[in-house]
């Protein structure tokens, strides 16, 4: 077991999967020489060389489709979005022509690539590098949405992202490069299609991801000390979503909170609640309840920020209000 | 009507067999019957969508790609791409099964006329949107060059060549692909189609540089202008930049002044264009062109050319029949494709 940051759990993935087939490379902006706005990348390009560690002119969607081109010749790109904001330059290539293409060639190429990370709501960035792209994308068919939330999920699923042969959106969070946990020593791949139950509980199913997992376990230890039993379970695939996973959870609770940082309108719990109703309608006793991001462009100043985000209180209360309907 | 620019002239020609002549030949009117037919199909309500006519453009599309190795180098095409699909060998048939949306289509009736795909004639594919096209040929050559140079494969020499219009030309992925086409030495052609128009946009109204070739030099890249309509030129020039790309002597942009005969897509009522302009350039029919020169060389003779058209038309015929006969996608099979696991 070695202690490991996020960012260098993230490095760890690449390095094992650059050592273990030559065809994977990494490019984007300053991911060589500079080893990554997060440093994900740093000094991998000592170890593989430029051609493996790319750094890109600033050239977002003619880089994505450069990636789409070598992925349908036989190589594994990994592109890393300096932030995942600005692959909104490269929505065409992500959505035409990695997220769309296999379908429309008729099965003639395969788009094995991962186009990842920094996005989220981090410390006063101000809206344009706060974005969460996730809700954009979820509408591509073809397309795969993951997002890591700890040290040892990024690790296993990042590698799993890269051995997949499907295009997949992976999505890593500003605020949380530096969480520290013991990694394994020996090698891990997680399943990309997996939630992971983060707490057993009764009372009631909290539905996350990414840092909002983090925002959830915070109030979970109120509610905790205040007798509540929530389970909470960490959706890992934004895209397909584990109805195998949700359901079991829901058919035991009965009733649904969402937490998640992406904007209300048409956000990734807007498809959840919608699922839940499509399938589970009868096994809820409470409306499903969405906390999410306001809909608004994500403000500077700190105070306004935080009131733009969930923050921990509201899901006390959230789980508070939730629980007591049943009586 | 601007004034037209100069044809090109080249000091000297390549040289050519009696066989690659006629190879030429049946490849430009193998293009032009089979798009006659579309237009015959499409107004006959065989065929839907946006469907993109390359007739006139016969002389690029030949020119390139047979001075490469048709199957084993990439092509990238737009959506104006039948005749790229055939030109590298994707049989008429399953081309014309495609646009009749047919199981059988190259691209299983996925795709229809603006997606045609081909892994086996290595056919990046038809692009629908203009200019994503770049990238993603930029992408193949890459891949050529990593292999090489990455994996130690020394036959990993195949070229790309990335075809696209004037109006493309004005769009963020040409100049960003070919700096960085430049910059990493990559094994691409960049073929502009300088047909004149950019649907109902005359080229000179959308670009402050009409001649696309000059944009070249900027990238430190040789830019070449030819003659579009005439296939041998074309095709001189393609060869002197399939060599260079080959030998790892990195991109070249060949800006190719042609003009298309029909309008901008069967839709397209074609109002715009003049009639002086229209007859000028008919007047330089590339394939009359070919035809003229190898029987003034004495390659060939009117009674052979003749032969060739009668086969062709078999085979476009055949191709139509093919493609009325095939059955429709299987509907159980709506989500297939969707993912890699589908095969
Ligand atoms: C991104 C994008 N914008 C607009 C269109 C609509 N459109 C289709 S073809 C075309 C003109 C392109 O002209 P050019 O590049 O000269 O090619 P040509 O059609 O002459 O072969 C336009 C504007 C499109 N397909 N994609
Ligand atoms: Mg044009």
């Amino acid at each position: 077991m070695a202690e490991t940051l996020l960012f260098n759990a993230l490095r760890e993935a690449i390095d094992e999967e650059m050592a273990r087939d030559p065809s994977v490379f990494v490019l984007g902006e300053d991911v060589g020489h500079y080893g990554g706005s997060y440093k994900v990348t740093k000094d991998l390009y000592k170890k593989y060389g430029e051609l493996r560690v790319l750094d890109t002119p600033i050239a977002e969607n003619s880089f994505t489709g450069m990636a789409v081109g070598a992925a349908m010749t036989g190589l594994r790109p990994i592109i890393e979005g300096m932030n995942m904001g600005f692959l909104l330059l490269a929505f065409n290539q992500i959505a035409n022509n990695a997220g769309m293409l296999r379908y429309t060639s008729g099965g003639n190429y395969k788009i094995p690539m991962v186009i990842r990370g920094p996005g989220g709501v981090g410390r006063q960035l101000g809206a344009e590098h706060s974005q969460r792209l996730e809700a954009y994308f979820q509408g591509v068919p073809g397309l795969k949405l993951v997002a890591c939330s700890t040290p040892y999920n990024a690790k296993g699923l990042l590698k799993a992202a890269i051995r997949d042969d499907n295009p997949i959106l992976f999505f890593e969070h500003v605020l949380l490069y530096n969480l520290k946990e013991n990694l394994p020593d020996e090698e891990y791949v997680l399943p990309l299609d997996k939630a992971e139950l983060v707490r057993k509980g009764k009372d009631v199913t909290i539905l996350t991801y990414s840092r909002m997992r983090h925002h959830v376990m915070a109030a979970v230890k109120t509610l905790e000390k205040e007798g509540y039993d929530p389970e909470v379970i960490d959706l890992i695939s934004l895209k397909p979503l584990d109805f195998d996973t949700i359901g079991e959870s829901i058919r035991k609770t009965h009733r649904v909170i969402i937490v998640e940082e992406c904007m209300k309108s048409g956000g990734i719990g807007a498809e959840l609640t919608a699922s839940i109703n499509d399938r589970l309608f009868d096994e809820l006793d409470a409306p499903v309840l969405r906390l999410s991001s306001q809909d608004i462009p994500t403000p500077y100043n700190g105070t306004l920020e935080n009131l733009t985000i969930v923050q921990p209180p509201q899901i006390v209360e959230a789980v508070q209000k939730m629980v007591a309907l049943r009586v | 009507m601007m004034q037209e620019r100069a044809i090109p002239t080249l000091p000297s020609i390549a040289p050519i067999t009696r066989e690659e002549g006629l190879r030429l030949y049946e490849d430009m009117v193998l293009g032009r019957f089979f798009e006659d037919k579309c237009a015959e199909m499409y107004y006959r309500g065989k065929m839907f969508g946006f469907v993109h006519l390359y007739n006139g453009q016969e002389a690029v599309s030949t020119g390139v790609i047979q001075s490469m190795r048709p199957g084993e180098d990439y092509v990238c095409s737009t959506y104006r791409d039948h005749v790229h699909a055939l030109s590298v060998g994707v049989p008429a048939r399953n081309v014309m099964a495609e646009l009749f949306g047919k199981a059988t289509g190259c691209s299983k009736g996925r795709g229809g006329s603006m997606h045609l795909f081909s892994a086996e004639h290595k056919l990046l594919g038809g692009y629908a949107f203009i200019g994503e096209g770049i990238p993603v040929a930029l992408g193949a050559a890459f891949q050529s060059k990593y292999r090489r140079e990455v994996m130690g494969d020394a036959s990993a020499d195949q070229v790309t060549a990335a075809f696209f219009g004037d109006g493309t030309t004005n769009n963020g992925q040409f100049f960003e692909c070919l700096n960085m086409a430049a910059l990493w030495s990559l094994p691409i052609i960049f073929v502009v189609e300088n047909n004149k128009w950019a649907i109902g946009m005359a080229h000179e109204r959308a670009t402050s540089q009409p001649e696309i070739y000059k944009k070249a030099s900027v990238f430190g890249m040789p830019g070449i202008e030819v003659d579009g309509m005439d296939v041998l030129a074309v095709r001189t020039v393609a060869q002197e930049a399939v060599a260079r790309a080959r030998a790892g002597e990195g991109p070249t942009l060949i800006e190719c002044l042609t003009y298309r005969f029909r309008g901008h897509s069967l839709a397209d009522p074609d109002e715009l264009r003049s009639k002086t302009e229209k007859e000028l350039w008919l007047a330089r029919d590339p394939i009359k062109k070919l035809a003229n020169y190898l029987i003034d060389k004495q390659l060939t003779d009117a009674e052979e050319l003749k032969a060739i058209d009668h086969h062709i038309q078999e085979v476009i015929d055949d191709a139509v029949k093919f493609a009325q006969e095939s059955p429709e996608p299987d509907a159980s099979e709506l989500y297939r494709f969707v993912f890699a696991e589908d095969e």
